[in-house]
């Protein structure tokens, strides 16, 4: 009885603490166009990201990084490892979980904000930004004043607010998407370079809101080009080459294997 | 009701050619009974029955026709109506028909009848016990304007998928402000299957619900015999807030003064002159002979009988 | 910036989007609908073939591949359309009980087709009632399943229009006289009125202007998330599978080839045939 109960106290303090844990990770595409060629991403990842923190992926653009977000996010399979991610009071394996389980860690656990919004036709900047905290359970009303005052925030023009972001330029859409991915209360946010078409101000208010998740205990992985921002927010830097670089051997050494 | 060969002697005597006693064959005849027995054991289901040539064109009333000659039988008293008329071709002609072939007594008289073949009309005197009423049909199928495809309505039948049926309705209040359905209004038999009354008004429905007498209906192009049993509930479709309703008259019948009646408009004349008369002559005549009189009656056309039962009422009235 | 004041004169066309909270979502929900190794075939010709997935409440699943695929014959083998040459097909029925959808009686599956499911046809003249007008087309379902009151029925069409973006003042009209959007809009409403829990749609934006397909799939977005409707969508297009559905499933000469969350088969793919199909996209 003990052990149990305290075996699921460790469980749940690894929810809290750690939620997002990976274990050798690896990542090939295979394109079926190009002669089912094997492109190795990156192989042996590993590492956790902790609660309050804002781990950054580092590494020279195509090295991977993203590929490392989208398969947290559930978007990019992984072939093989372990991506345990916390769910209310567990750890779900999201490189085999079904897609409804994928589904349920994204509305409640990760939140994501991409490098481009991907928009609904018709849907107003207001209601994309509030989208996915209606979808936590946030009544809509209220997520809508949210959503209003961290566009306003962001400094997008309040006349924009009713129009569909389809036509938007690229640091307007961003900004969009920036509000709609921080306005939720996931534990655990994955972010894909969401300064990179910001000017000065609105990287300024983008620290700040990283800063506020930090301080509400949220995990962070984030990739940032900008030198000046990393230095302002991350708390450790993940090298992703070091992973490509695995990844390269392994290709090789299987390669070599194939060929002997 | 039984029926009977001709006797030889008869057929014999060579005054027509040889047909058997109400022109179908036997066997025809049992095969039309079957379909009319297993009509009447399943309220308002309408029973497919090998529908035969007869002398006379589709839309003449073959079907009934066919169903009449199956059931008469010699001590039968045959009265034959065309929209309530005793004396329309229609009427006449097939009076005339089963005279000849079965050589039963006919009659216009509503309360002698035994059989009574109609197209479009109910009686106006009330049907008794014992009586068989025989409808002409022409399209059997309630949801054929609906549902084109037979082997669908079959199975709406069968599966008691009547939505559309209320879409009918539906389509007349939402166009005319109420249900303008007013002859072959839809009716559910027994609670279970959905059938058209044949053309009659709707204001004959009524009479169909708890009816004494047995209601057998025939489509001979269509090939359909149905049929409601005595003392069977005839309910007409209708919406809880728009509930069914019969038409109703303003003025009396013209010449019988009669109300309550369903009455046909006459055209006088070309100066918009009209009169409203009973549908159902009989009924009509028969109260004229009791010496009931109308605002138009033209008392000229009056038999003496009738006049001087007038004259011996009103000398009683005095 | 003028980019922008054209878009606000676009918006007056634009409706009020209904931000709509989905269902909520539970993990140990059991599966509403079940499909084993359903097969077709067309003689010697294979419609489909051992085809098997689950379905879960509020879950919007994707049907693509290219015409011939077997997608509609999947589609019209699940809805019980057509009889499958076997395999079987197990739905969960409002009281619970998982049945198998074949071997209910004629009138059970028609009430159940016409209550808890709903069909949508690519072309709204199969679905819809083009000579009676839309209130009736509307109020259909619910006089199927006994509704009485001709002001309840029409309140309740008005009110659907109102909801698939009809103007209250077309319900007389018959939707022979509504453009091809205003038709498939009608379509789902006629299906939607009695509160199904299952809906099927065959290429549901098929043949409609990209403007007007934009709204058609706006509209049954928010609807299927208002409503926690499951819905099984057949498209060749995968910009709708990917607006629209949360799981996919690809389908090539009648077999599943690749199955898996909506994004992740779109932006990552498997299988030879899938990545073909996603390189064959065009670009706006």
């Amino acid at each position: 009885m003990e052990n149990t109960l305290s075996s699921s106290n460790t469980l749940s303090s690894i929810v809290k603490t750690t939620p997002v844990i990976l274990t050798d990770v690896a990542k090939n595409f295979t394109m079926h166009l190009r002669g089912s060629v094997s492109i190795p991403v990156v192989a042996g990842v590993n590492f956790a990201l902790r609660a309050g923190e804002c781990a950054v992926l580092g590494g020279p653009s195509g090295v991977g990084k993203s590929s490392i977000l989208k398969m947290i996010y559930g978007n990019y399979s992984a072939n093989c490892g372990q991506i345990m991610v916390a769910y209310r009071e567990t750890m779900v394996d999201i490189a085999t979980a079904d897609p409804r389980t994928v589904l349920a860690v994204r509305r409640e656990t990760v939140g994501y904000v991409s490098q481009f919004l991907r928009t609904m036709p018709r849907v107003p900047a207001l209601d994309v930004a509030a989208e996915a905290l209606v979808e936590q359970g946030e009544e809509v009303t209220s997520a809508r004043d949210k959503a209003g005052s961290m566009l306003a925030r962001l400094n997008l023009p309040e006349k924009l607010w009713q129009l569909p972001p389809a036509t938007f330029s690229g640091g307007e859409q961003q900004r969009v998407n920036i509000a709609r991915g921080f306005l939720t209360n996931h534990p655990v946010l994955l972010l894909d370079e969401p300064t990179a078409s910001l000017d000065a101000a609105n990287r300024a208010v983008v620290i700040d809101l990283i800063r506020e998740k930090k301080k509400q205990d949220v995990a962070l992985l984030g990739i940032f080009h900008d030198e000046d921002v990393r230095e302002e927010i991350a708390d450790a830097i993940i090298d992703v080459a070091h992973f490509a670089q695995s990844a390269k051997l392994t290709g090789e050494r299987n390669a070599t294997q194939r060929a002997g | 009701m039984t029926s009977a060969p001709f006797s030889s002697s008869e057929a014999q005597s060579g005054a027509i050619a040889d047909y058997n006693f109400a022109y179908l064959d036997e066997q025809t005849k049992r095969m039309i009974r079957r379909a009319i027995l297993k009509g009447i054991a399943i309220p308002g289901y309408q029973v497919p029955f090998a529908s035969r040539e007869m002398p006379m064109p589709y839309g003449w009333g073959t079907g009934g026709v066919q169903v009449t000659a199956s059931i008469i039988g010699p001590d039968d008293t045959l009265k034959v109506i065309d929209q309530g008329a005793d004396d329309t071709t229609n009427a006449v002609s097939i009076r005339a028909f089963f005279a000849k072939m079965a050589k039963v007594k006919t009659t216009t008289h509503t309360g002698e009848a035994s059989v009574i073949q109609t197209r479009h009309r109910i009686p106006e005197e009330q049907l008794h016990e014992g009586q068989v009423i025989v409808f002409q049909v022409p399209i059997p199928e309630p949801l054929r304007f609906l549902e084109p495809r037979e082997t669908e309505t079959r199975k709406m039948h069968a599966v008691e998928d009547y939505g559309l049926m209320h879409v009918k309705l539906y389509e007349d209040i939402a166009q005319k402000g109420h249900i303008a359905t007013n002859y072959a209004y839809p009716v559910k038999v027994k609670g279970r299957y959905i059938m058209d009354p044949s053309p009659t008004p709707k204001f004959d429905n009524p009479k169909m619900n708890q009816s004494e007498a047995l209601q057998l209906y025939g489509a001979g192009r269509e090939m359909r015999i149905y049929a409601i049993p005595p003392y069977t509930d005839v309910v007409s479709l209708d919406f809880e807030d728009y509930p069914f309703e019969v038409q109703t008259f303003e003025e009396p019948c013209a010449l019988c003064g009669g109300t309550g009646v369903f009455l046909d408009e006459v055209i006088l004349d070309d100066q918009g002159g009209r009169m409203f008369v009973c549908s159902d002559s009989d009924y009509c005549e028969d109260r004229r002979a009791k010496g009931h009189r109308g605002a138009l009656s033209p008392d000229i056309y009056e038999s003496e009988e009738s006049l001087s039962a007038q004259i011996s009422q009103e000398g009683a009235d005095a | 910036m003028t980019r922008h004041m054209d878009m606000t004169h676009a918006g007056d066309h634009l409706p009020k989007t209904s931000l709509v909270a989905p269902r909520p979502m539970d993990l140990s929900e059991k599966p509403l609908l079940q499909v084993r190794s359903v097969s077709k075939y067309y003689g010697r010709r294979i419609g489909c073939e051992d085809v098997s997935f689950d379905l879960w409440p509020g879950e919007v699943l994707a049907i693509v591949g290219e015409s011939g695929s077997g997608k509609t014959t999947l589609l019209d083998c699940i809805s019980t359309r057509m009889t499958p040459t076997s395999g079987m097909v197990n739905y969960r029925m409002r009281d619970d009980t998982m049945r198998e959808v074949f071997r209910l009686s004629e009138a059970e599956k028609r009430f159940l087709m016409r209550t808890d499911w709903g069909f949508v046809h690519q072309n709204p003249a199969d679905g819809l009632r083009m000579t009676v007008s839309a209130g009736a087309n509307v109020g259909e379902r619910l006089m199927a399943i006994g509704e009485q009151h001709y002001g309840d029925i029409r309140q309740t069409a008005s009110d659907w229009l109102e909801q698939v973006e009809i103007a209250k003042d077309r319900i007389d009209d018959q939707p022979r006289a509504f453009s091809g959007g205003m038709r498939q809009r009608l379509q789902i409403a006629r299906n939607l009125v009695t509160g199904p829990r299952l809906v099927f749609m065959d290429e549901p934006t098929g043949g409609l202007d990209v403007s007007v397909q934009a709204r058609l799939l706006d509209l049954l977005r928010s609807l299927v998330a208002e409503l926690g409707l499951a819905a099984i969508v057949v498209t060749h297009d995968l910009a709708v599978a990917r607006l629209l559905s949360h799981r996919m499933v690809v389908m090539k000469e009648g077999r599943i080839i690749e199955t898996g969350l909506t994004d992740r088969v779109l932006d990552d793919p498997q299988a030879p045939y899938t990545q073909l199909l996603i390189s064959s996209i065009l670009q706006v």
